[in-house]
């Protein structure tokens, strides 16, 4: 168990309730340094909630959290001093260029004339934005706003950066720079605690993983624990007739007395089974019955199944933001 | 991007080129001046907004003059001299709506967000929407009023009297922009601020002495008019514009701002900090 002073984060029973609902619900979390940590939900769960309050941007109706040994409730300037936080949506100066936007951010850091703009430039170079840096923000893409985005929490480098959803709606290649951005950052020694809804992302880049619904956690390990807790294995079955889907999963889950998963894409069902004889058994199922097996493999659960056996409710794709 | 460049990030902590020695933390102060600054950019990358700020006043001011000034004042030339210092006042009104509106604008898109984490004095960001409003409110009142010196607007009290009918617009625009940054705050879209605001603005400035001399009123809307805030203003615009203003009639005038400002302000920082 890592000591406090490990510790970026430490976490005890935050709670937040807008009205009636209950957007954050008791969550506890402990953050070592120097760690990729993803919280993993889907929308509504309560992501924003949390990191928001983490970053003393909503204050917290209940439990205390202590930031790099600071005290969230006693010391939240002392907080805003280690901690930088990128939110879900950006949060840039759109009439403003890029290099406008850095140079502010630095001079309110207090980084003086010349050293501000240094600071704004390598910035810029860092991010491969030199060339549009002169460029108002409203004009860039989603993938050049991003990397702005995470720049401008970088203008000193900070002990925790909270990174909120940083790939939502990136295409693949923006998104692999995110995250060769955000491991590098972590190489480096930053603490990041950053939200997803693409499994994959969090499977990618985290040390480990908390998954949370409705505001409060309902798991968390690093990512082949959380595939542990969803069974030793998994069968993957596609009939061959995409119309036989629904009988095929009726069946898989009477053989076997478990939730069977249909994959987003919907051709591929899924089911944990506890060794190979199981799995043969619910493949001779299929058979009497008369359907046809496309292909079926066995092997270790996605943390999107990960996240259905926890949940029973189906993950969010990688990808689905690109439609 | 390539892992090339993104090399450098990799090792903020052990000297690449991404590390820094942290800045000693600025001043409150300092803090105000780099949003004021900000409002001074924002205003040189969009100067279409001059033209939103402008065009309505000037076409009241030809359309007033030309159309009814012959009617109202017995000709043009004499109704322009009576309707200019009114026009300033409700440019100045209806420009403070984008305070509001800007405010509105970066609170939606997070901007604000991002400020409130950095370890700066808090009130700040405001600091920066005022000066953006001192800047809109003289640009905007120059132009008309250079309009309508070539018009034929004469303000016989000189320089003098233009500067501090120009202090007096500002202590009215200062007032008048927080009952926006209120609403600003309250509401959720930038659009609604603007229905809001002109809701709110619209009655105050027609039913004033602003275009027409109350006298002509029937007489509740005569009281109205006469104890409008929007008229002491006017007539103490008048007054200093032609050298016979008194000390009442400024005083008067500026009630209504030192009262919104008093009333308004804490109000503005609470909903700022719960928000
Ligand atoms: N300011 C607010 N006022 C009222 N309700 C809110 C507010 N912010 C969040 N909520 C509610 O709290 C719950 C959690 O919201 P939150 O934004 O934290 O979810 P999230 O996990 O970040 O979702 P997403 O993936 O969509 O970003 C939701 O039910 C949301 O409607
Ligand atoms: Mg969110």
């Amino acid at each position: 168990m890592a000591q406090g002073h490990d510790l970026a984060i430490q976490a005890r029973g935050m709670i937040k309730t807008f009205g009636t609902t209950r957007a954050v619900a008791g969550i506890d979390l402990d953050v070592p340094r120097g760690m990729i940590f993803a919280i993993l939900g889907p929308n509504g769960a309560g992501k924003t909630t949390l990191l928001r309050m983490l970053a003393t941007l909503l204050r917290p109706d209940g439990g205390e959290a202590r930031v790099m040994g600071r005290d969230l409730r006693a010391d939240p300037d002392g907080v805003r001093e280690v901690i930088s936080m990128t939110g879900q949506f950006a949060s840039l100066d759109e009439d403003l260029t890029g290099r406008e936007n850095l140079r502010l951010l630095a001079r309110l850091w207090g980084f003086r004339g010349l050293a501000a703009r240094d600071r704004a430039d390598s910035l810029l170079a860092a991010f491969d934005l030199s060339d549009a840096g002169d460029k108002q923000v409203k004009d860039y893409s989603g993938g050049m706003r991003r990397r702005l985005d995470i720049a401008a929490s970088l203008v000193v480098t900070p002990g925790v950066l909270f990174l909120d959803e940083p790939t939502t709606g990136l295409d693949p290649t923006a998104r692999a720079g995110v995250w060769s951005l955000i491991k590098g950052l972590a190489q480096g020694g930053v603490t990041i605690l950053l939200t997803t809804q693409y499994l994959e992302e969090a499977d990618q880049l985290a040390g480990r993983i908390a998954v949370i619904d409705h505001g409060r956690k309902i798991a968390e390990g690093t990512s082949r624990e959380l595939k542990r807790q969803a069974g030793s294995g998994m069968l993957r079955v596609t009939p061959a007739l995409g119309s036989e889907l629904d009988r095929a999963a009726a069946v898989l889950g009477r053989a076997l007395g478990a939730a069977v998963h249909r994959s987003a894409e919907g051709a591929d069902l899924s089911v944990p089974v506890a060794d190979a004889v199981e799995a043969n058994w619910a493949l001779s199922a299929l058979v009497e019955e008369g359907i046809e097996i496309g292909d079926f493999r066995m092997g270790q659960p996605s943390l999107e199944e990960v996240f259905f056996a926890l949940t029973g409710r189906p993950g969010a794709q990688a990808g689905e933001a690109q439609a | 991007m390539t892992d090339m460049t993104l090399g450098p990030i990799a090792r903020p902590a052990r000297g690449g080129p991404l590390a820094v020695e942290r800045p000693p933390r600025p001043s409150a102060l300092s803090n105000a001046l780099v949003f004021g600054w900000r409002a001074v950019l924002k205003f040189r990358h969009v100067p279409e907004q001059l033209f939103d700020l402008v065009m309505t006043p000037i076409m009241f001011t030809l359309l007033f003059t030309f159309v009814f000034g012959g009617a109202l004042a017995g000709s043009p030339g004499e109704y322009l001299q009576f309707f200019l210092p009114g026009i300033l006042v409700q440019t100045v009104i209806f420009n403070s709506v984008y305070s509001g509106v800007g405010l509105c604008t970066d609170l939606q898109k997070g901007l604000f967000d991002r400020f409130r984490s950095l370890p700066i004095w808090s009130l700040a960001p405001f600091a920066g929407l005022m000066v953006g409003d001192l800047l809109r409110h003289g640009i905007a009142g120059g132009i008309i009023l250079a309009i309508g010196l070539l018009l034929g607007y004469r303000p016989e009290a000189g320089l003098p009297g233009v500067l501090g009918a120009f202090l007096l617009l500002f202590a009215v625009g200062f007032g008048v922009g927080w009952v926006f940054l209120v609403i600003g705050l309250l509401v959720r879209t930038p659009m609604t601020v603007m229905t809001f605001g002109f809701t709110f603005i619209f009655p105050l400035v027609f039913a004033s002495n602003i275009m027409v001399d109350p006298g002509t009123m029937p007489g509740w809307l005569e009281a109205f008019v006469r104890a409008n805030p929007v008229s002491h203003v006017t007539t103490a615009l008048r007054g200093l514009l032609s050298g016979t203003a008194t000390a009442g009639q400024v005083g008067l005038a500026l009630i209504a701002p030192a009262v919104l400002t008093l009333l308004l302000a804490p109000v503005v920082l609470a909903l700022y900090r719960k928000k």
